[in-house]
């Protein structure tokens, strides 16, 4: 039995230790949000934070969050008022098919906290997630109006 | 027609007071013409769900409304552009407004399977343009039977009845009421015979003004559902095994391992296609069934399976690419033939004969192939994420022998498409699976799995030769292919026909130029072909677009003035391909025109900066790219910026249509930089996003400008047509900035290479 924390809250796990993070998340937790695209850490759709960390859930297992606290992107949102981050992406109308979205949301939160005023050469450097739609002109600007939205949460 | 038979629980009664008239297709989607089909309204009537209109619409007593999709939504965005078509007339307010998603809807009539509310699928760039009259005549047809109830209730002339959004009012009485008050009495009220006029375009409050996705919330959330996502009581997770070689079949396995790993249930093998039989499934194979993914994973691993020979086994794309090469040098079927090409080259003041390589490619949606189903004795249901649900349709019926009108086919969102869900293997996969074990399925494809088990855009070796006159003046023009056609493995194809989705004929530069000659070749290796966004629209585009520049700068002319010059030739020409029936060459030269002023293309640049342009009509929409690039002294390129234009008509969404021309020039170039299927005995050698390495963010300039030109009052396609210029436009720019040509896709390193030779 695995303890973690998803969202906040305590859960358990009892499945099989080996387990990736991402298919007890979607399997056991129910959590669909957190997508499968690649499970070799190429295109981070299934980018969660742990322990407060940007993560590709395909690359852990969950016996390694034993103890640690997971976030997805259900629990990014503060019941109905988004993360300054959603709140860009609803703003800028990002998403195309959107599977590759919750992944690119999560990355961004982190990638903000490291550069809150970030550079296109920041935002080339560091947020790797691959889009097939292409949604990435949007991307940028979501990203530059969430650190401003961020900035005046402060 | 009338509908005859039906399984629904409406009495004929209902049938006859709800008839509601669309535009009518069969069940392929080919159109009865001049047959409207009346079909059913409203699962509504017979219930008690008063609060309905027709199939599309539910107004809700605080007057806001449930708007019915039908149609698949990959990432195009049809499930807020449709509804806009049907709020517009509905005359409603666009805040009001939610979407529901319907299922795959069929009636059986005497005359064979047709659609109950009018065809469903999305392919081709036809998602809008199909349902552009029928779904505003949707709207309109529920605001004139909401102004009929409102004149009953408050016994007053129809005529004098209007509408404001939301609400009927009969000024003369100074009457008002808002439709959630009225939708109970307008729901039994006949449905006209006919749909009332619709509104024009000067009186647009919704259509043409740019909206956002309705779906963004749920999306960025987390909330929104990919087929992926379905949990259903009792379902269990199925992986298959499939050959890795090319048309390879199980010769036999050992499954113990594999059922040795917790949480796996079954294990059976999954009969693929004869090799050269037309696909229901891509591969032979060895399904897992397991109580989790992880588990269902990790017993495929554990399996061992022989493999039988396969007469692929030794494919391999080097020797498609030679054997492309040694069919050029003979002569092929000359596929299309006017005035005389041979002697107007042969007088021809000077000649340019060049050969490109469009390699194949895999459709990669970021959501792998998967579909949830149950099957069980006397019926399944199907929830599958697909360009096709009368696909989806037919291959349950296929594999599993039930009526079609027993398998209920819902939609879910789709994870990218673009092309790839227009065949439905996966879900004939998923229903081998469930009938056999009884159980409901949800098939997991890999990433793994669905880079090497695709229908590949077809690769070949384009050989084009131009003639030109003392002037400059083209005269005379030939494109020679040998590809692996599309059509290969088609049921009932004849070798003949082969060439057909390889080249249009109609494509520019046929009516513009009075000597031209088209010939095929047809090669052969065993990877699976199908659609891909455009299809031979961007590799011919690559090719005629690269071309031309290289007949422009061999002749000393300017690429642009020969574009335009060639364009100008002919105000309108017949398009007997997909998007026809005419082409109207200045609409390609008027956003051609516009994108090379807006990059300042006649500017000279210094060394290692360059401009290249490019046009191309898909499927009745135009588009044109300028891209700047800069290159450095070791062949590392920059895109700098990119201006897109894109002319689809009358842009029914502009704020969708400019997310599909930014989301097209991004696939365009993404698969021009690095995309790549290859084959190495018998066997996809690509895995994984690490060796099909999609565009990052990285190389999206941050200068990006896509414009949505509107041209009258009538929308084309929107979906593929930004995808075909942008490649050569790239190309173009390299050339302009280096000197050196790309002729081969992808470019991967040969600039790097050729510069530093």
């Amino acid at each position: 039995m695995i303890s973690l924390r998803i969202n906040n809250k305590p859960v358990q796990f009892d499945g099989e230790p080996d387990t990736p993070l991402l298919w007890a998340l979607r399997d056991h937790f129910k959590l669909t949000g957190t997508k499968y695209g690649c499970g070799i850490g190429q295109c981070g759709s299934c980018t969660v934070h742990i322990d407060g960390k940007a993560r590709r859930s395909c690359m852990t297992t969950v016996s390694n969050t034993e103890g640690k606290s997971v976030v997805t992107i259900e629990g990014l949102a503060k019941g109905d008022q988004l993360h300054p981050v959603q709140q860009a992406w609803l703003e800028q109308d990002v998403p195309q098919c959107g599977y590759c979205q919750t992944g690119l949301i999560m990355t961004t939160v982190e990638f903000l906290q490291q550069h809150p005023k970030p550079s296109d050469e920041d935002i080339n450097a560091n947020v790797k997630n691959l889009c097939r739609c292409g949604t990435y002109v949007r991307v940028r600007k979501a990203i530059h109006r969430a650190a401003e939205l961020s900035a005046q949460e402060k | 027609m009338r509908i005859k038979n039906h399984t629904s629980s409406q009495t004929p009664a209902d049938l006859s007071r709800r008839r509601f008239i669309i535009a009518g297709s069969t069940i392929t989607g080919s159109l009865l013409l001049g047959i409207p089909l009346v079909s059913v309204a409203a699962n509504g009537a017979a219930s008690n769900e008063s609060s309905r209109i027709g199939f599309f619409i539910n107004i809700l007593e605080n007057g806001d409304v449930i708007i019915g999709n039908a149609q698949p939504e990959i990432g195009q965005g049809l499930r807020t552009t449709l509804p806009m078509l049907v709020s517009e007339e509905l005359d409603i307010s666009w805040d009001k407004v939610r979407i529901e998603s319907m299922p795959l809807g069929i009636v059986k009539t005497a005359d064979g399977y047709t659609w109950k509310y009018g065809g469903q699928g999305v392919g081709g760039s036809t998602g809008l343009t199909r349902n552009w009259t029928f779904q505003r005549e949707v709207g309109a047809t529920g605001r004139l039977m909401l102004m009929q109830a409102a004149a009953q209730m408050w016994n007053v002339p129809l005529e004098q009845c209007s509408t404001k959004p939301g609400m009927v009012v009969c000024e003369p009485a100074g009457k008002q009421a808002g439709y959630g008050e009225l939708v109970k009495l307008a729901s039994t009220l006949p449905l006209p015979e006919t749909a009332p006029a619709l509104k024009p375009m000067d009186q647009y409050r919704i259509v043409g003004k740019p909206k956002h996705n309705k779906e963004v919330r749920d999306i960025i959330t987390g909330k929104a559902k990919f087929g992926s996502d379905t949990q259903m009581p009792g379902m269990r997770y199925a992986v298959i095994l499939r050959s890795p070689v090319l048309n390879g079949t199980v010769a036999g396995f050992d499954d113990s391992a594999a059922r040795a790993v917790k949480g796996v249930l079954d294990v059976f093998p999954v009969e693929g296609p004869a090799p050269g039989a037309p696909y229901h499934i891509l591969a032979h194979g060895v399904a897992v069934v397991a109580n989790s993914t992880w588990a269902a994973i990790k017993g495929r691993k554990a399996l061992k399976v022989e493999w039988s020979q396969s007469p692929n086994q030794d494919d391999s794309s080097e020797k498609f690419w030679q054997q492309n090469r040694e069919m050029l040098a003979t002569q092929g079927q000359v596929v299309h033939d006017q005035g005389d090409f041979p002697t107007a080259l042969a007088a021809a003041h000077s000649v340019v004969k060049h050969t490109y390589e469009v390699p194949f490619v895999s459709h990669a949606p970021l959501e792998p192939q998967n579909c949830y189903a149950w099957v069980q004795d006397d019926k399944a249901h199907i929830i599958a994420p697909t360009q096709s649900p009368s696909g989806a349709s037919r291959s349950a019926n296929a594999v599993t022998g039930l009526d079609r009108l027993d398998i209920k086919v819902e939609m879910s969102r789709v994870g990218g498409a673009f092309g790839r869900r227009l065949t439905t293997d996966y879900v004939a996969e998923v229903c081998i699976i469930s009938k056999k074990t009884g159980w409901p399925i949800q098939l997991v494809w890999t990433r793994d799995d669905d880079i090497r088990n695709d229908f590949y855009r077809p690769g070949g070796t384009h050989e084009l030769i131009a003639g030109l006159d003392d002037k400059g003046q083209v005269t005379a023009w030939s494109q020679r292919l040998a590809s692996g056609s599309k059509y290969y493995r088609r049921p009932d194809m004849k070798d003949e026909d082969l060439w057909k989705p390889e080249l249009y004929v109609d494509d520019f530069p046929r009516a513009m130029v009075e000597n031209f000659r088209l010939e095929y070749f047809h090669n052969f290796i065993g990877l699976p072909r199908g659609s891909w966004r455009g299809p031979a629209h961007v590799v011919n585009a690559f090719v005629i677009q690269s071309f031309l520049d290289e007949v422009a700068h061999e002749t000393g002319q300017d690429p642009l003035a020969l574009r335009l010059e060639l364009l100008g030739r002919i105000e309108e020409q017949p398009y007997g391909n997909h998007g026809g029936p005419t082409m109207t060459p200045g609409r390609l030269s008027r956003l051609l025109k516009f994108v090379s002023e807006r990059i300042d293309y006649s500017r000279p640049r210094p060394k290692g900066r360059g401009v290249g342009i490019a046009a191309h009509f898909t499927f009745g929409g135009y588009a044109a790219h300028a891209i700047e690039v800069s290159v450095d002294s070791k062949g590392e390129f920059t895109i700098e910026r990119i201006v897109a234009a894109i002319d689809c008509g009358f842009a029914v969404n502009p704020n969708a249509v400019e997310a599909q021309l930014q989301g097209a020039t991004i696939d365009g170039l993404s698969t021009a930089l690095e995309l790549e299927i290859t084959v190495n005995e018998g066997r996809v050698v690509q895995k994984n996003f690490n060796n099909y390495p999609l565009m990052k963010i990285d190389r999206v300039p941050a200068l990006f400008e896509a414009h949505v030109m509107n041209y009258d009052d009538t929308p084309t396609g929107v979906g593929e047509i930004g995808v075909p210029p942008a490649a050569p436009a790239l190309t173009n720019a390299i050339f302009a900035a280096t000197g050196v040509r790309i002729r081969k896709l992808p470019i991967a390193d040969q600039l790097r290479e050729k510069m530093t030779a």
